[in-house]
């Protein structure tokens, strides 16, 4: 059966990790080919590493990042910030990541999704959604007439898109996975926002990682259980040591969850 | 890069993505990794591994033109060990759904798409359960987690070749071995401790069927 995924999220600018709370306040958390070793160690089921500074200096740093993780930890790797051609993408699966994820740049050329699935196909092909729940219709429940609007540009930029229609949009491009961020959520330890994970699993058919709020193993139950989510994605309760990937792990499993253990007998 | 004497293994490079990653877990558990672009890198190594992430149909024009398309069918029609992986493993076989695509058609079959799969691409870890013991898996126990990323699984015409499957809406054949051609679905080189674990079998494999070509080794 398919394991329900734990994956931690690794923030890096100028070659170093870093976490924010609303994606802002930055601090520094090591460095990411150490701390991506670490977590694949720990029973980690997948790495992503978000470039969030984006720039052309940082392309050079990310790709020796990924290059230095990849060849010390046999887990897959995904990366995410800045790529913006079908030729930058070849050049970080070149450099030993297994999927690229897309944000800004699907916004403003949603054909980029495309030509990229063409040419590596959707099974390497992300889409990173940042979403922020709109004004006026404060604590909506789920089932609610909730919406969420798509904000680009690392959180700076609302973009008046409906997060649920971009996301079922981005999936007939050629999107084959879907990585939801609750803006409203990030760094909060609130717990995941599971009703738009829920408005987005119910109507997609790939696979799609929450993100976004984690504060502990009962928030990544829940992403799964109400939201629907296929893999659960944390950062700073992992850096901190705060839960460990095997304590969220048996909460999953606890909860009837289908996980891959930590440590698999392997004699 | 492993040891001398450790096995030679040439990793098909046809285009498809991400050799680095598993060059890298042959080299980890123990091989000598030469990239092959070309049929003159076959001479010399032990076994070949075809990776493969991405499309069948351009896979095959690829290895068309690279002039690797008749080294393999001949490496694997004389007996010599080899490993496809993912769309590696499915190009063994003589047709793929995918694009209505003719591959190499060493094994008898057909590559189908997973129709009924709750969810698709098939992505994450899913067990592994084997249908026969078989050395492949020596030390990995029944239904260890190996890494999946998916749209299309074979089904071979024989189904006496099939060691391990795995079900994501349907029971498809995970593993196949037939003398010394060894196809799986999973990525090993992106399972961990298990996926290493698999690729030392291979090489151990790989170096008892190499023995007699290497008379002069001393073991």
């Amino acid at each position: 059966m398919l394991a329900r995924r734990v994956i931690p999220c690794l923030d890096v600018a100028n070659g170093r990790v870093v976490k924010g709370t609303k994606f802002v306040d930055l601090t520094d958390e090591g460095d990411p080919a150490e701390l991506a070793e670490r977590y694949a160690h720990e029973g980690a089921d997948e790495i992503v590493f978000l470039d969030i500074t984006a720039a052309p200096e940082g392309r050079g740093t990310m790709l020796d990042v990924v290059r230095r993780t990849a060849s010390r930890a046999f887990v897959p790797l995904t990366v995410g910030g800045g790529v913006r051609s079908v030729d930058e993408m070849r050049d970080v699966l070149r450099a030993g990541a297994d999927k690229v994820s897309f944000n800004t740049a699907a916004v403003a050329k949603p054909e980029l999704l495309s030509a990229c699935a063409r040419r590596f196909g959707s099974q390497a092909v992300v889409c990173a959604i940042d979403a922020r729940r709109l004004e006026g219709r404060p604590g909506s429940e789920p089932g609610a007439s909730a919406a969420w609007d798509v904000v680009t540009h690392g959180g700076r930029q609302a973009t008046g898109i409906d997060a649920v229609e971009w996301a079922q949009r981005a999936v007939a491009l050629g999107a084959g996975e879907l990585l939801v961020t609750s803006m409203d959520r990030d760094g909060t330890r609130s717990g995941f926002d599971t009703a738009l994970l829920r408005e987005i699993s119910s109507r997609v058919r790939v696979p799609v990682i929450a993100s976004g709020g984690a504060a502990g193993p009962e928030d990544f139950v829940l992403a799964v259980k109400d939201g629907g989510a296929d893999a659960v994605l944390a950062a700073s309760i992992f850096h901190r040591r705060i839960y460990s990937i095997d304590s969220v792990k048996r909460a999953m499993a606890a909860a009837g969850l289908p996980v891959r253990p930590v440590k698999e007998a392997v004699a | 890069m492993g040891s001398p004497g450790a096995p030679v293994v040439a990793v098909l490079d046809y285009g498809a993505a991400n050799m680095v990653s598993i060059g890298q877990a042959l080299a980890s558990a123990g091989a000598r990794v030469v990239v092959a672009t070309n049929a003159a890198a076959l001479e010399r190594v032990d076994a070949l591994v075809v990776p493969g992430v991405g499309a069948a149909a351009p896979a095959m024009v690829h290895l068309r033109k690279c002039g690797l398309l008749e080294p393999l069918r001949n490496w694997v029609r004389m007996g010599r060990p080899c490993l496809g992986i993912c769309l590696g493993y499915q190009l063994f076989f003589q047709r793929s759904e995918e694009a209505d695509a003719e591959t190499l058609g060493l094994l008898g079959g057909r590559t189908i798409r997973l129709k009924d799969a709750p969810t698709l691409p098939h992505i994450g870890w899913n067990s592994v359960e084997f249908v026969r013991p078989d050395p492949l898996f020596a030390g990995i126990p029944d239904g260890s987690h190996f890494y999946f990323v998916h749209s299309y699984a074979p089904v071979p015409q024989d189904d006496g070749i099939a060691v391990a499957r795995t079900t994501h809406g349907r029971s498809f054949v995970s593993a196949v071995v037939q003398g010394s051609l060894y196809g799986v679905q999973f990525h090993p080189e992106k399972s961990a401790e298990a996926g290493q674990r698999f690729l030392g079998n291979f090489l151990r494999l790989v170096a008892s069927a190499s023995k007699p070509a290497h008379g002069s080794e001393v073991a």
